[in-house]
């Protein structure tokens, strides 16, 4: 019987490892051609990256040698690219004329990489990172030292990068999103890759869009990004993608969609031709990694040796980076749904995260940084649907603890351990000491017992067996939670740890704080995101950036949402002092939009109430243009100064107390703060301004200002206590800016002043205000703050900014068939 | 799921991109029945609910996204995205419709049911 012949397009990893797999099966069965476009043997793509970074050689990576294609009488046609396959006669043709007759064909296409079509994207230094050449490329580049920008921050992008630093350059990735890595990453552990980039000379600006590539003489000198900023490089890698290559596939009329489509059987719409790996579309998927296209090798072989009843039934995806000491593992799905739920464990001194996600007791998806040793044992309980319900309390630590645990009650376990077993490896405490000093010291809580034997004090990881400890010793004595109220469930830390270690360990974003402080869940909550992005704001102004997403509704649109969905419109009116062109500019704006109420609030402004979202920017537009800013009635921060007519206009006032209050407000406005802040300046103790329920009021007399502070008039009643007297108007600024301020640093997210008051004592306060360089101190803060926060967010929205929050996805919904 | 489902009754709608919706946020539009939303977790996944909190029927569009439920901007109900469904205290009071969505090739598709 002649040999059947199989003909494969493609010398890739696909390409060989399917001639592979048939040669094992059934080495005499066909009389093989391997068409290849580049002049080598076959070499293993994804070790490129070690390669680009000096860790490995070309001949390490080589998959096949020459001997290989001649033991197995394998004919190679090397550095030749087949053009044309004729379905009709069964040859395939390629550029310079070789041809072969199959009788069955393979498409081992692979993809390109995707080259972005900004301008300057042909000069020479512009390059992908896909093939051999590209690294040679990279490496000549890298020999001459300078800059390097990667557009990608994907897994190639970020491998590209290192590379390239590890061999000298200073590289730059440029990502779109805001997270690196976001296919496979979450927020938390995207924070912890971009800070050990950082460490290993890998810069990274996120959020950022490429606009052009600048060149000099023909040669690339920068990027230029949509926001204006350049930055500069004599190598540009772009590493934005790939996509399969379809052409020959799509010429001979094979149905190809993203990549050639196939079925389960890895065959076309031609039955004697099948396709795999990168350039095959299977089940609407076409794949990326090398695991999936393994599997389809292995199924194409069955098939092709008549293996009856096989079936590739697409692929779980595992995600690992090779970049050296930075260890990151994904698979899976980690945006849950019905019966999601995740299991989050952070190590802040070891820098680990790991977060593994279960929907109905079995694992999904899981998430690694810093500790991946387990990422092979979850993927695994992830492909066989394993139900874990029974290792939910440990699943977490590992398959060691797991299995070391299975089946004992943790609790009896522990007790049953030996005196003399180290607990804490950090510290070198055994169960002993510990219990001893539980025992004989009184120890009731887990920072007790940190506080006394250092056991947990370190990397953390023994919590867990030092809790256990003080439950088998204490019996029901023991309470898990002790200490401050958490700020939320996510965490175990109160609000006052919070805050003060934001400030000395220089925590500066949402997802170091969260690992920093060991939050419990991926991405914290409604309660704690507000919370944290007030507390950065707060402590790093003009250098944190906001999280809009991280704050509530009113804070993020501007305006106070109302029972409807409309939101009401109310523009700041200094002192309560307004005018006939202010209020004429009012009228005109519910007339034009149609706005079903105007109302007089109690803080001395108007309300515009009814107004649709989408009419915001207009609406402010319009009261912008005659003077009008934002009059924050929905901030978490000063709102209204109210004042009454005091020496201008009133026989009884003894100071300027409208001026003070227009003062004030002018000083303060824009300022965020844990609750909302409102004033009142009184002209005499009639106290016609109502001063002494606000949060912070003014009485005038004779003398000076009296400043009161903590009244409250809503859901609770409560009339102020007098804090300080001042005898000039510049003091009382400055006091009420000094209060203002130790509130904001001190006061714990949605705490009014009156409740910070309570907690903290007025005399606490008033010694911090009362010494004149604490005073001082304290308003130059609040003075830097101010220099950050006084613009009008209307403004900036009327101008463009977030335009996306006040337009409507798409209009086309109204237009289509109901 | 990849493939726009081959159903005779549903009309599938290009309404954008899905980076057009900000992560852990939402946008709106209107739909024949309603507003309808669509939300982008911190992950990047996205779903469609009818914009209309079961409790006093908030917009859910406006709300904090958190994991993959939103927190009502009315009155602090959380709704589980993928199901519509109330969660923690409020477990079983109702929800809010799913909206059939899918995203191909970076585009997001609103089904909408032929009357």
């Amino acid at each position: 019987m002649t040999k059947q012949r199989l003909v494969v397009i493609g010398n890739g990893m696909a390409g060989c490892r399917a001639v592979e797999e048939v040669l094992r099966r059934d080495p005499d069965r066909y009389e093989i051609t391997i068409f290849g476009t580049e002049p080598r043997v076959n070499y293993d793509r994804i070790m490129l990256s070690p390669v680009l970074a000096g860790e490995k050689a070309f001949a390490d990576i080589v998959l096949n040698d020459e001997a290989w294609y001649q033991d197995h009488a394998i004919t190679l046609h090397s550095g030749c690219a087949v053009t044309e396959i004729d379905r009709e006669t069964r040859v395939v043709r390629a550029s310079d004329g070789t041809q072969a007759a199959y009788d069955r064909l393979i498409l081992a296409t692979g993809s390109d990489p995707v080259r972005l079509p900004l301008p300057g994207a042909d000069l020479a230094g512009v390059v992908t990172f896909r093939d051999l050449d590209d690294v040679e490329a990279m490496v000549a580049a890298a020999d001459a030292g300078g800059e390097a920008v990667v557009i990608g921050g994907g897994l190639l992008g970020l491998e590209a990068a290192y590379g390239l630093a590890r061999r000298g350059m200073r590289a730059t990735v440029i990502h779109l999103m805001d997270v690196l890595m976001e296919r496979q990453l979450d927020e938390s552990a995207g924070f912890l890759l971009r800070s050990a980039l950082t460490d290993r000379g890998v810069e990274t600006v996120l959020g950022a869009q490429s606009e052009a590539i600048l060149g000099e003489d023909g040669k690339v000198s920068g990027l230029q990004l949509k926001d204006g900023r350049i930055i500069p490089c004599s190598l540009l890698v772009m590493a934005v993608g790939i996509r399969p290559n379809t052409a020959l596939a799509a010429n001979c009329g094979l149905n190809v969609g993203r990549g050639v489509v196939v079925d389960d059987q890895m065959r076309t719409s031609d039955p004697d031709i099948f396709a795999i790996g990168e350039c095959a579309e299977h089940r609407g998927i076409a794949y990326g990694l090398v695991a999936p296209i393994w599997e389809m090798c292995r199924t194409l072989a069955d098939v092709l040796t008549g293996v009856e009843n096989c079936a590739y039934g697409g692929s779980v995806l595992q995600t690992r980076l090779k970049v050296s000491g930075v260890d990151v593992f994904s698979a899976g799905r980690f945006s849950g749904g019905e019966g999601c739920e995740d299991v989050v464990f952070r190590d802040a001194g070891r820098g680990v995260y790991k977060r593994v996600v279960l929907e109905q007791g079995r694992v999904a998806g899981a998430v690694l940084f810093g500790d991946v040793i387990d990422g092979g044992w979850y993927f695994d309980l992830m492909k066989s649907q394993a139900d874990v319900s029974d290792l939910r309390e440990t699943l977490i630590f590992g398959q060691a603890v797991t299995e070391a645990l299975r089946g004992v009650d943790p609790k009896s376990a522990v007790a049953a351990m030996a005196d003399s077993q180290e607990i804490c490896g950090c510290n070198g405490v055994c169960k002993g000491a510990i219990t001893t000093a539980i025992a004989e010291l009184g120890l009731t809580s887990l920072e007790d017992v940190r506080a006394h034997t250092k056991a947990s004090a370190s990397c953390g990881s023994c919590t867990p067996l030092v809790e256990k400890l003080l439950a088998v010793t204490l019996g029901d004595a023991f309470q898990a939670q002790t200490g401050p109220k958490p700020v939320c469930g996510c965490t175990h830390h109160g609000h006052e740890v919070v805050r003060k270690r934001i400030v000395s360990e220089g925590l500066k974003s949402i997802p170091a704080v969260m690992q920093a402080l060991e939050w419990t869940t991926p991405e914290g909550c409604a309660s704690c995101r507000p919370a944290l992005n007030y507390y950065l704001i707060c402590a790093w102004p003009g250098d944190y950036q906001d999280d809009k997403q991280s704050r509530f509704v009113n804070e993020r649109v501007h305006a106070n949402i109302q029972k409807d969905g409309t939101y009401s419109v109310v523009p700041r009116m200094w002192g309560g002092m307004t005018s006939p062109q202010e209020l004429r500019a009012i009228a005109d704006v519910a007339d034009k939009f149609a706005i079903p109420a105007v109302k007089v609030t109690g803080g001395q402004r108007i309300d515009l109430l009814g107004v649709k979202k989408d009419d915001l920017p207009a609406v402010w537009a319009d009261l912008n243009a005659a003077g009008m800013v934002s009059g924050h009635a929905y901030a978490k921060g000063l709102r209204t100064v109210k004042t009454c007519v005091g020496t201008d206009w009133c026989r009884f006032g003894t100071q300027d107390s409208t001026g003070l209050g227009v003062r004030l407000e002018k000083l303060m406005w824009g300022s965020w703060a844990p609750a909302k802040v409102k004033l009142a300046v009184s002209g005499c103790p009639r106290n016609c301004a109502e001063a002494t329920c606000k949060d912070i009021g003014v009485v005038c007399v004779d003398s000076g200002f009296e400043i009161h502070i903590g009244g409250a008039a809503g859901l609770h009643i409560q009339g102020t206590q007098l804090l300080t007297k001042v005898a000039s108007e510049d003091e009382a600024v400055w006091t009420i800016c000094a209060i203002t301020q130790l509130y904001r640093e001190e006061g714990w997210y949605l705490e009014r002043i009156y409740k910070w008051m309570a907690r903290v004592g007025l005399e606490t306060i008033r010694a911090q205000v009362e010494d004149l360089e604490g005073r001082k101190a304290l308003y130059d803060r609040f003075a830097y703050s101010q220099r950050f926060s006084r613009t009008d967010p209307w403004a900036e929205r009327v101008a463009g900014r977030h335009a996306d929050e006040f337009n409507p996805l798409s209009r086309r919904l109204e237009f289509a068939p109901a | 799921m990849n493939a726009l489902v081959k159903d005779p009754q549903i009309t599938w709608i290009d309404v954008g991109a899905d980076t057009d919706i900000p992560r852990r946020g939402a946008r709106r539009l209107k739909g024949p029945q309603g507003e309808i939303a669509i939300f982008r977790t911190g992950d990047g996944q996205v779903f469609a609910l009818m914009d209309a909190c079961p409790h006093k029927g908030g917009p859910l569009s406006q709300g904090i996204v958190h994991g993959a439920s939103v927190t009502c901007p009315l009155h602090g109900r959380v709704i589980d995205l993928a199901t519509g469904e109330s969660l923690g205290a409020d477990a079983g009071k109702g929800c809010a419709p799913v909206v059939p969505l899918e995203v191909r090739e970076g585009r997001l598709f609103i089904g909408l049911a032929r009357t």
